[in-house]
């Protein structure tokens, strides 16, 4: 294996995020399809880096409330994952879901939280299975814990998390729907180590 | 008139009356504030990480607890505050999802909070109220005004302290 740069590495980095985006995203459109009963399509995801204390910012104004969907990984990999869902997208995404009419919105009763929650949790799932598969790593997810706040305060929880080892945050953003497109974000947080071993079960190194 | 000065996360800037010095959304970062009531100058910090030294990467001041506070020290008796006279305020800290043990995610926003009295322990600037924990975001205004610290949270009434 030839030796490479880490900008180079980091650029093959994102190649290999957006292709998991493309199959973790897939993954998810059957599943949620299924689910729901509706034809879903999808959209070719897209991969920012982001600066880690831009992440606040980073999908809508600091302020606006969304739905932050979190989960820790273990075994071959430590570190955690988190799924964003503005507040339209998680309305219509919980309508769908409890048969209501899609034009329905109301405060999340505990009941809609739950049914978020499961559908963060196979979405995430759905990522998680791509990256376990491309890597050949076992990867466990913990059960899913959810919030609907900020997005800064949310968001803080991974700029936190990479802003320990850099000032960058890879942001995959994903787009499905069937009538109405749905806008999810993904971020996967392997711990130092973790992000060494996802580059030498890729093939990369620095 | 007054103005509204933003910081943003891992950022930190000074304020004197009659503006208003604020950051939104802090999670399980921490906003501190300084103020002087007699000149009524201030300043805030958001920062991310309690501890610079633990960190390879740690060029960015505002991003700790210890660099940070001591940078917004600087600044705000820079401005002309009385760094005897100078009261600190504390807000954030939260537990943004409840993530069972004592995994790193789980306790970063209550070692944040613990950074920072130490810190201004060590500085011997007296903490005269804080809002920290929680498991909800919190957006922070410093009035420069008055010295009061307005708490904003999605669902709950104001809050000043």
């Amino acid at each position: 294996m030839g030796k490479f740069t880490l900008e180079e590495v980091n650029d093959m980095y994102v190649d290999v995020l957006r292709e998991l985006g493309n199959i973790g995203a897939g993954n998810a459109t059957t599943a949620i399809s299924s689910m729901l009963g509706i034809r879903i399509d999808m959209n070719v995801p897209k991969v920012e880096l982001v600066e880690a204390s831009k992440l606040g910012s980073a999908i809508c104004p600091e302020d606006e409330i969304i739905v932050g969907i979190f989960l820790e990984v273990q075994t071959d990999i430590e570190g955690s994952m988190m799924f964003l869902l503005k507040m339209d997208s998680a309305q219509y995404l919980v309508n769908k879901l409890m048969g209501r009419d899609i034009s329905y919105q109301k405060e999340f009763d505990e009941m809609d939280l739950s049914a978020l929650k499961e559908i963060g949790n196979i979405i995430a799932a759905s990522y998680l299975s791509a990256l376990s598969t491309i890597t050949n790593l076992v990867i466990t997810p913990s059960i899913p814990y959810i919030s609907v706040d900020m997005a800064a305060s949310i968001l803080s929880v991974p700029a936190i998390q990479f802003g320990q080892f850099g000032d960058n945050a890879l942001l995959i953003e994903t787009e499905f729907g069937d009538d109405v497109m749905i806008n999810g974000y993904f971020i996967l947080m392997p711990e130092q180590d973790s992000y060494d071993k996802i580059l030498t079960a890729l093939g990369l190194s620095i | 008139m007054s103005e509204v000065i933003r910081v943003g996360m891992a950022d930190l800037n000074i304020c004197k009356a009659p503006d208003i010095i604020t950051t939104l959304g802090l999670g399980s970062c921490i906003g501190l504030t300084f103020y002087d009531p007699v000149t009524k100058i201030g300043g805030m910090v958001h920062y991310m990480l309690p501890d610079s030294t633990q960190m390879r990467n740690n060029s960015n001041i505002a991003k700790f607890a210890d660099t940070g506070i001591e940078e917004l020290l600087r600044r705000v008796v820079g401005a002309g505050a009385n760094r005897g006279r100078l009261v600190a305020k504390i807000a954030g800290g939260a537990k943004m999802f409840e993530v069972s043990g004592m995994s790193n995610v789980g306790n970063i926003g209550e070692r944040n909070a613990i950074a920072a009295k130490e810190k201004l322990k060590e500085l011997k600037i007296r903490l005269i109220a804080e809002d920290t924990g929680l498991n909800y975001g919190r957006t922070v205004e410093l009035h420069c005004e008055t010295g009061e610290f307005y708490i904003k949270s999605v669902g709950k009434p104001l809050k000043i302290i």
